[in-house]
């Protein structure tokens, strides 16, 4: 048996091998030598790599974003840290007016290899604002790419090839899967461009297709309706933006059924995107029941801890969702 | 100090005085012993900068132009007197109003009027226009119309700067209404703190869009922001370009030593309005008489009083100026109106750097 490897420490394994292979990158954000380490994800990185490569910053989510942004200008590769998406929105300026345009908007001749990382963090009941993802507002935004992993193996790939992109790229990652586990293996340096959506399990009765936390929902209820000879294709998109839609739309040919999954608001978002996906494609002829997604209601996050238990989705919900079509 | 019960009345903040004043620094400037061509090249730039802006006046009024320019006719001095200082691998970021900086940077003004029209030949691509300028070859990184956006970025090239350990140095320019912006405060902050080589050059032309100075913040004076974040400043007449090199100097010198950041105020004032060719009153700004007063002001002319009773040039070399630019204006902008536009591709090709 290999080592395993846990998702907060694969991420931490994606830092060390940024920051040891390639001097051009360096991190910057709140809290990064501090003992809690971003839940332990960047644990001792700036012991080990030193702090002028390692910057623990000003409370100036605006300012050290621009910053970063400006040295991804001039020849650098930085990741900035938002240890939570919430206080990230004071930094959606730099990331989606500038570093997001830059290139198309100066005729396509200068990159801007900027890395937001941002971390998903709630439940718990802390309430509204740290609780939020808002992923799809960012797949929304051409010329930025966004990028959720939902395995411990992606979280540090993925890290490491969303930095050595010479686009500007967020990378969301998610306390709830910190503690998943997975078999170590070596590093793999894959250009993000070349990396989509994949078949995380294969089925022929329905596809679900989920990123990040609900690639996890989704795996739960494919084994409990195992049970039940429901056979379920899980698809992990990955890159939601730009997205590809090939996987998908290929599995539903075979399916027939498709339920979209997604830990974040109903409206206009990324569950409602994959069905239109499929709907609006040649496979809408091989659809067998309407699709269906689960996604959070339309509400903020409460602190009511009663509240909490039926805001957030579980793989019960996405079981019983899958029932409905057949 | 003024103490009240305790509380600080009066504040120690400084206040602009004369040189927001239209009735003063009419008089030629004073050059001392700056060297003849020096002068002599800040001339020929300022009166090339305002005959390009004149041209581009008149195609918007004639409704050719249809991209928001922001005209920098009267600001002539500030990008012009640092240009001298600045060298490979330093990085300067601009903003809305921002032809003057790329042709101060000796940008070429076929890109830049193609960039205006839209057209493939710009210094973008055609794909920025008058607020989206560019050439990182002449060191001119990028300016942007957000107020205040290219502050941190340029902040961040000062922290390259000081990664890369070479004495180079970032220039932020910006304006008097990028200091109501939050950022400018959280870069001051973050550049003093990491003691980052940056130079922050506020040109303060006391309006910004319509809304006088008076009407916006409590003083009109914005290195009174510098003062709060510690960081070395100086404030002065931004129609001086003779005065203005002499401090950019200091500043450039002050962060190839590794004594950034630093700021300078120049206050000058723009003849137009904040977009387009008129001169205000179209959106029901009074200032006739004002602009009349800062004409006088004009940093071309006084340069050139100066040159003239120095002996510098002859009588006629500066009509000779005026002539050659216009007619290079003319010139160039007819060549850029033949030129064509970006190919339909370009649309997305242009998106993420291997399109998708």
């Amino acid at each position: 048996m290999g080592k395993k490897l846990n998702y907060g420490e694969a991420i931490c394994s994606g830092f060390q091998h940024l920051l040891g292979n390639y001097p051009e990158v360096f991190c910057i954000g709140q809290g990064l030598w501090s003992p809690w380490y971003v839940g332990n994800s960047m644990t001792n990185l700036e012991v080990d790599f030193g702090k002028a490569r390692v910057l623990d910053s000003p409370v100036s989510e605006l300012g050290c974003t621009g910053a970063a942004l400006g040295a991804a200008l001039s020849g650098y590769r930085p990741i900035v840290i938002h240890p939570r998406v919430d206080f990230f929105l004071l930094a959606v300026d730099q990331l989606v007016n500038q570093a997001a345009k830059w290139r198309h908007m100066f005729g396509g001749t200068v990159s801007a290899p900027l890395t937001v990382r941002t971390v998903v963090n709630r439940g718990g009941e802390q309430g509204a604002q740290h609780s939020q993802a808002l992923h799809s507002w960012f797949a929304h935004i051409p010329g930025l790419r966004v990028v959720m992993p939902a395995t411990p193996l992606d979280a540090r790939d993925l890290l490491i090839s969303s930095v050595l992109c010479d686009d500007p790229v967020l990378y969301i990652d998610d306390r709830w899967l910190y503690e998943l586990e997975e078999d170590e293996t070596p590093v793999t340096e894959t250009p993000l461009q070349e990396i989509g959506p994949v078949c995380r399990r294969q089925g022929k009765d329905v596809t679900l297709v989920a990123c990040s936390h609900s690639v996890k929902l989704a795996t739960e209820a494919a084994e409990k309706l195992e049970s039940e000879n429901v056979s379920c294709e899980v698809i992990d998109l990955r890159v939601i933006n730009p997205l590809d839609m090939t996987l998908v739309r290929e599995s539903v040919a075979k399916t027939g059924r498709l339920v979209a999954i997604d830990g974040d608001w109903t409206n206009c978002g990324l569950a409602g995107e994959i069905i239109a996906g499929v709907t609006e494609s040649s496979v809408f002829g091989a659809l067998k029941a309407a699709p269906a997604r689960v996604t959070l209601v339309d509400a903020p996050a409460p602190t009511s801890a009663p509240l909490e238990d039926i805001y957030y989705s579980t793989a019960d919900q996405v079981a019983n969702s899958v029932r409905g079509l057949f | 100090m003024a103490l009240e019960n305790g509380f600080k009345m009066d504040g120690f903040f400084p206040r602009l005085g004369k040189l927001a004043d239209a009735d003063q620094l009419h008089e030629p400037l004073d050059i001392g012993d700056v060297p003849a061509d020096l002068l002599l090249g800040f001339l020929d730039k300022m009166v090339e900068v305002r005959c390009a802006e004149e041209k581009i006046a008149d195609e918007v009024t004639d409704g050719k132009v249809k991209c928001p320019c922001h005209l920098v006719i009267g600001q002539e001095a500030v990008p012009t007197a640092l240009a001298p200082h600045v060298r490979k691998g330093d990085k300067i970021f601009g903003a809305h109003r921002s032809h003057a900086h790329y042709l101060a940077q000796n940008g070429d003004l076929y890109r830049l009027f193609a960039e205006i029209q839209g057209k493939d030949d710009g210094c973008s691509g055609g794909m920025g226009g008058s607020m989206h300028l560019i050439d990182r070859e002449r060191q001119l990184f990028g300016t942007v119309p957000i107020v205040g956006a290219t502050i941190p970025i340029a902040t961040g090239a000062g922290l390259a700067s000081k990664m890369n350990e070479k004495g180079e140095f970032a220039v932020s320019f910006f304006g008097d209404g990028s200091a109501e912006e939050g950022v400018l405060h959280e870069s001051l902050n973050l550049a003093a703190s990491m003691k980052l080589p940056v130079i922050y050059f506020c040109e303060n032309n006391l309006f910004s869009s319509h809304l006088h100075i008076s009407l916006r913040q409590p003083a009109d004076s914005i290195a009174r922001f510098a003062d709060a974040h510690c960081i070395p400043n100086m404030t002065l007449d931004g129609n001086d370009v003779v005065a203005l090199h002499k401090a950019a100097g200091e500043a450039a010198r002050m962060c190839r030593e590794g004594r950034g950041p630093v700021f300078i105020e120049a206050v000058t004032y723009r003849w137009r309005g904040h977009v387009g060719p008129r001169e205000d009153s179209d959106v029901g700004v009074q200032r006739k008489d004002d602009l009349e007063s800062w004409r006088k002001r004009d940093p071309i002319n006084r340069l050139w009083q100066s040159i003239a009773a120095a002996g510098h040039a002859e009588a006629e070399h500066l009509d000779e100026l005026w002539e050659k630019h216009r007619a290079e204006s003319e010139k160039q902008w007819q060549r850029a109106a033949e030129a064509p536009y970006p190919a339909e591709e370009e649309l997305l090709n242009r998106v993420y750097t291997n399109a998708n």
